[in-house]
């Protein structure tokens, strides 16, 4: 909890939901018919609405980026090191707003929300929606800001996949897309992962096929499971390392199957935490949308060409130690933009903090960000997408 | 803007596509997009000198070239360039094959070593040349390749590469009478413009 709010914090935020009454058509075949979705949103839209800057989250993440709900809460927003004002994504200059995706657990439409067609809790029964359908729906909320066009889309990993979709859709309606630590499509190990987590969650005796609210249970242990897994993918074996080593609890071995090393407890305690405060059913369908991002796969499985429809320039950074979205994926956005002849600039940035380094302040990737947002600025407002 | 880069100038064409390997602070490239309208990209590896193009509008990739430039495809960009490089590739001569299997022509500076003071030096001193020109010792310097105008010539002649331009100029860039006289005695710095 902060005992004063730092300076160059956005400060009490409030969140919004927003109705969206036209039915949406998604991937999948199937119709959502009617959405809401909440919002948060930072600094002021200017008067020709040309300082829009929208933020995409990543897998766990929500519309609460930045500032804080109350002065009671413990945390500030996911990337409040990156947005505020002076920060990288500075709200003196942009209108940054920040959504929880359909199919969230944190207010918008998704299985936690009744469905309107039978007055039940969607439950398993909430379509999957994919990343273009998440764009889709995000266009609509450009519409209601009356923005015609973002200065820039922005995101972290699964976040960067949906920057990438709006600049291939979308052309038109982005100036500039902020792609890190993303990648153009899953690899086999990673989908792999994304399974072993959706196993534990429907392996879970109290998932009941997804179900649990009718027995007011949630599967915790499988949940908690899912995300220790995720966790140890989101670090680095140097990070690991150096937060723990073998560090244990108490001095002697105790022979025993108890939580000993202090990584262990830090696990649990960490899957415990989430297993409360997040959706399983939401959990599967976002590691869905992960393993279903394949851009390419339209257009003969050549990235190059499916880029080409971009318009925009593009950032793309990545993180020396991220193994679950390594730079060669990073690299592989860019060999494309550059086979596709698009504006592009490319960063790998050191850091021991793995695939969580997107989230975290450091002098390096602050700057890259800030030089790079000091372009978006300059190209607001200008006719038409570079 | 230094002034290698003013005599390179002229050899590129208006609206073309320019690589420039090592492209420091994007000064060259900076330029070029203004007064040329080029589509620029620079590769480069050093921190400061990214934020730097990124901040002055050059697009640039953080790449070490001497991992390879084979991600990028057949004659990509019009014009390669590289200044005061070369000389610090791992293997030089596959970085010039690759400038040329990517871009339709070549730009590339690299300082002469047998200039007539690098070996004087070498001659009375018995020590590998230190000069303001190049200062470092023989075990910090970056530069590990040391060649001649003479000798980037065979490479060019072995490898069917076609010189289309060359020139010389003394430390501070000049071009002199002296130099075109006795080039690889006189001349410090050479500039070259290659093609297959």
């Amino acid at each position: 909890m902060p005992e004063s709010l730092p300076a160059n914090s956005v400060g009490i935020v409030t969140p919004q939901s927003i109705a969206f009454e036209q039915p949406l058509e998604l991937c999948s075949g199937r119709t959502l018919p009617r959405y809401d979705l909440t919002v948060e949103t930072y600094g002021e839209l200017n008067s020709d609405k040309s300082n829009g800057v929208l933020i995409c989250h990543a897998l766990s993440g929500h519309h609460h980026a930045a500032g804080y709900h109350s002065m009671d809460e413990k945390k500030p927003g996911w990337w409040d090191s990156h947005i505020g004002p002076g920060k990288p994504i500075d709200t003196n200059k942009f209108f940054v707003v920040c959504l929880n995706n359909l199919g969230g657990c944190h207010g918008s439409t998704g299985p936690n929300t009744t469905n309107p067609e039978t007055g039940e809790l969607y439950g398993p029964d909430f379509p999957i929606v994919t990343v273009r359908d998440w764009v889709n729906s995000q266009a609509r909320l450009a519409d209601h800001f009356g923005i015609e066009c973002w200065a820039a889309v922005v995101g972290g990993s699964l976040g960067g996949m949906q920057a990438m979709q709006w600049a291939i859709d979308y052309p038109d309606r982005l100036k500039h897309a902020l792609v890190i630590a993303s990648s153009p499509r899953l690899t086999a190990q990673n989908i792999a992962f994304n399974e072993v987590a959706r196993q534990a969650i429907s392996k879970d005796p109290a998932f009941n096929n997804g179900r649990y609210f009718e027995n007011d249970e949630i599967p915790k242990t499988g949940l908690s499971l899912a995300r220790m897994i995720g966790h140890i993918t989101y670090l680095s074996d140097d990070g690991m390392g150096t937060k723990f080593g073998r560090e244990m609890r108490q001095k002697e071995l105790s022979f025993d199957y108890d939580t000993q090393f202090q990584v262990e407890s830090y696990l649990r305690y960490q899957g415990e935490r989430f297993s409360t405060a997040f959706d399983a059913n939401t959990y599967l369908l976002m590691t869905k949308a992960l393993d279903y991002f394949d851009p390419a796969s339209e257009y003969g499985d050549d990235l190059a060409q499916a880029l080409s429809q971009a318009k925009c320039g593009f950032l793309v950074a990545s993180f020396t130690t991220d193994w679950r979205f390594s730079p060669e994926r990073s690299r592989e956005i860019t060999d494309a933009l550059v086979e596709a002849g698009r504006d592009v600039c490319y960063a790998e940035i050191e850091s021991n903090h793995g695939h969580d380094a997107f989230l975290i302040s450091s002098p390096r990737y602050d700057a890259v960000m800030a030089a790079y947002m000091q372009r978006v600025e300059k190209d607001m407002g200008a006719d038409h997408a570079r | 803007m230094r002034a290698d880069l003013e005599i390179i100038k002229p050899w590129f064409t208006p609206g073309s596509r320019v690589l420039d390997l090592g492209c420091g602070d994007g000064e060259l490239l900076e330029d070029l997009q203004k007064t040329l309208n080029v589509k620029g990209l620079g590769m480069e590896i050093d921190a400061d000198n990214l934020t730097a193009c990124i901040a002055r509008g050059v697009n640039v990739i953080e790449k070490n070239i001497d991992e390879g430039l084979a991600s990028i495809k057949d004659n990509t960009f019009d014009t390669v360039v590289m200044t005061q490089a070369l000389q610090v590739m791992h293997r030089p001569d596959l970085t010039v094959e690759e400038m040329l299997r990517i871009g339709k022509e070549g730009i590339i500076t690299f300082p002469n070593f047998a200039h007539w003071r690098a070996r004087f030096y070498l001659a009375l001193r018995g020590r590998m040349p230190v000069s303001k020109f190049l200062s470092y010792e023989w075990y910090d310097t970056p530069n590990i390749h040391f060649f001649t105008f003479k000798d980037f010539e065979r490479l060019c002649i072995d490898r069917n590469i076609r010189i289309i331009e060359r020139t010389v100029v003394d430390h501070s860039h000049r071009e002199r009478w002296s130099n075109k006289l006795w080039p690889n005695m006189l001349g410090e710095i050479a500039i070259y413009r290659i093609t297959r």
